[in-house]
């Protein structure tokens, strides 16, 4: 009797005891409230990853209607000047700014930097590495996205220039 | 002087993920009402529900004092010991218990640690030391290395570890990457490169830095967040990273031997 792992999301037989895949996938990401900030880091340095990488695509479409003559070009820019483009804009100036300074903190703390060093661990077992010098980081990346933010708002939909 | 500890008892609702594939049962939650005290464990109101509810319940334990990890389950939301989880400490009436997530399920909370123990036998979790004479070895001469107790602080966390599984079902990158070793692995590789007595660095190296190797860990902090004997796995896979990059200095010096004669 035996029993034997199934990568599938099927149940199936392995040996004599059917077993199934507990994976969690992408679902697993859905919620990164339960393991604390860096989790919650992680879901948006992916988020934010993605979504530029999308705008990135989207930038060299819309300067590539430069080609097409100066009225494709100024059609295309008029799409940023109402209050959806503006929404857009600010989510980019946004996730450029948390991806770029949360980027600066994993660079340091994905090397070993900022996350302290082995110890004997005493009871509660609180973990060195998830200490408030490189838990700050995101603080302070979440901080500037929203500072950001707020001044791109009021250049785009106040009075500042 | 004694100390009264409270005597009070109180009703908590028990929701327990229920599933047997080799009887085509779909998966459902049963719920048991169980008394419980301050001190009462969620292993232990599982077991009571066990003994006096429903015996084909499916749960897997064995020293109910964290040092097995065998008990291993999501309990409300998060991976945890069950044995070494209070009811009172999760402020809540109804305690919902499931398999342990990114591992097989085999029945009930009872799930397949297979996969698991390979990726940790991968790393080749043993001290290799070629600097030990073969005549050493073959006429087994061997007394001891020399270490410090300073050269034992560098790896004495990470030895810790009770292969509980924790790590590995909260790891975000093992829930999409079935060939990422996890984190329990990758703190064990960290363990034996810290440890002074061992000289397989290569050999590891060689092991972890692939394309599913230590570079998909990009530091969720999850794996440290519920691990319950502090080993920090994300400490020990973010040191390694530096290692392998050059970053972090590796001023290892290795061990001697004592012979038997000193």
């Amino acid at each position: 009797m035996g029993i034997k792992p199934n990568s599938e999301n099927n149940s199936s037989t392995g040996g004599d005891i059917r077993i199934k895949s507990g994976r969690e996938g992408l679902m697993g990401w859905l919620n990164p409230t339960r393991y604390g900030w860096e989790r919650v880091s992680y879901w948006l340095q992916r988020l934010t990853g993605v979504g530029l990488l999308i705008y990135f695509i989207g930038h060299i479409y819309e300067t590539s209607s430069l080609v097409n003559g100066i009225n494709a070009w100024n059609s295309m820019l008029e799409l940023t000047q109402t209050t959806g483009g503006h929404i857009f804009l600010l989510l980019v100036i946004g996730a450029s700014t948390f991806h770029t300074v949360n980027g600066l903190r994993l660079i340091f703390t994905e090397s070993g930097i900022g996350i302290g060093r082995p110890g004997r661990p005493d009871y509660p077992y609180d973990a060195t590495s998830l200490n408030y010098k490189q838990k700050s980081g995101i603080w302070v990346a979440l901080l500037l996205a929203t500072i950001a933010m707020l001044y791109g708002g009021m250049v785009m939909f106040g009075d500042v220039n | 002087m004694w100390i009264r500890m409270s005597e009070e008892t109180k009703k908590i609702k028990l929701k327990v993920y229920r599933t047997n594939y080799n009887k085509e049962e779909s998966p459902h939650y049963d719920e048991f009402d169980v008394s419980v005290k301050r001190w009462t464990t969620v292993l232990d109101a599982l077991l009571d529900a066990k003994s006096y509810s429903d015996s084909s319940l499916g749960i897997r334990y064995s020293c109910r004092m964290a040092s097995c990890g065998s008990c291993g389950m999501k309990i409300n939301g998060r991976p945890r010991l069950a044995c070494y989880t209070k009811i009172s400490e999760l402020n809540d009436q109804t305690i919902v218990c499931d398999p342990l997530p990114n591992f097989p399920r085999i029945r009930d909370l009872v799930t397949d640690f297979t996969e698991f123990f390979a990726h940790h036998k991968k790393i080749e979790p043993y001290i290799q030391n070629e600097r030990v004479p073969i005549d050493v070895v073959k006429n087994d001469d061997l007394v001891e290395f020399k270490q410090t107790p300073e050269d034992v602080d560098k790896y004495l966390q990470f030895s810790y570890c009770i292969k509980c599984g924790l790590c590995y079902s909260a790891c975000p990158t093992v829930a999409t990457d079935t060939k990422f070793p996890g984190p329990q692995a990758l703190s064990q590789a960290y363990r034996y490169t810290a440890d002074n007595r061992d000289t397989g660095e290569p050999s590891r190296f060689n092991i972890i830095d692939e394309r599913h190797g230590i570079w998909r860990c990009h530091f969720a902090g999850s794996c440290s967040s519920v691990c319950p004997k502090g080993v920090d796995p994300a400490l020990g896979i973010q040191l390694l990273k530096g290692h392998l990059i050059g970053i972090t200095k590796n001023d290892k010096k290795i061990a001697t031997l004592r012979s038997k004669e000193e």
